[in-house]
């Protein structure tokens, strides 16, 4: 562990990194067209929960963006986002139960991704477990 | 719109969701046979993507047009781009993409649905 390798170019965006960057692909367009409709037509409904809308939208493209460029960078600053999504997803879905004055309209977020089956709940981890992966430094990157 | 263009699209993404997932199971990576599944699929959206784009024009329904349009359009792209993110994929993953596009267009043809009927009135 002396010296960390770089990952190699696309790594990230192989194998099941290709699965992964196909499903935050179409939540990044999901959540960026949901928070573009909500901000669009009446902003002054629920600044939380569209301001929430946007920071997800931001998240999802900054995370699918980052593994595709790949690289020590790339695979940091998608660690970063994917944590800060994990730590939303779980905080909204708690709020929207718990405070649902807060939450007058929905979020990506809202219920645990409830109306997006689940899935905003789950990428976060397979994004971590992908992450962990595909650290540098570890055994995997030379098999790649 | 009419509403069993639904039902043939998620009865045909069902039929193509199940040999997906008997092939995920059974270790296969992405076949012809899915591809032509895929393609059927695509046939559907497009033909809604046009019956659905005259019957918003006709409507007075107060139904959200640009809402429903850009769910019309990403159901027709969705099993595009999942094709070619499947074909770069010769293993069980091009196979779960193939099963994560299905699952998607189902899901937008639901949320097409409520857009639809939401505009009742």
């Amino acid at each position: 562990m002396a010296e960390s390798r770089p990952l190699s170019d696309g790594q990230l965006s192989q194998g099941w990194g290709r699965a992964l960057v196909f499903v935050y692909g179409i939540f990044a367009v999901a959540a960026t067209g949901r928070s573009a409709v909500q901000l669009g037509m009446e902003p002054e409904r629920a600044p939380l929960a569209y301001s929430l809308s946007l920071l997800a939208a931001v998240l999802y493209l900054v995370a699918t963006t980052c593994l595709l460029l790949g690289g020590r960078t790339g695979w940091r600053v998608a660690g970063i986002a994917v944590s800060i999504e994990l730590l939303g997803v779980l905080s909204v879905g708690a709020m929207s139960y718990l405070a649902t004055d807060l939450f007058p309209d929905r979020t990506v977020w809202s219920h645990f991704g409830q109306g997006y089956g689940f899935l905003p709940l789950v990428l976060p981890f397979a994004g971590l477990a992908w992450l962990r992966q595909t650290a540098p430094g570890r055994a995997s990157d030379v098999a790649m | 719109m009419s509403s069993w263009s639904y039902g043939v699209i998620l009865a045909i993404a069902g039929v193509v969701a199940i040999v997906l997932l008997v092939d995920l199971v059974r270790d296969r990576s992405a076949q012809d046979a899915h591809f032509i599944g895929l393609a059927v699929l695509e046939v559907a959206v497009v033909a809604q993507l046009v019956v659905g784009a005259v019957a918003l024009a006709r409507t007075d329904r107060e139904v959200e047009g640009a809402v429903f349009v850009s769910y019309l359009v990403t159901v027709v792209l969705v099993p595009i781009v999942g094709a070619f993110f499947s074909l770069a994929e010769r293993s069980r993953v091009g196979t779960t993409i193939l099963l994560l596009a299905v699952a998607t267009v189902a899901g937008l043809e639901l949320r097409l649905w409520d857009v639809w009927v939401a505009g009742r009135g």
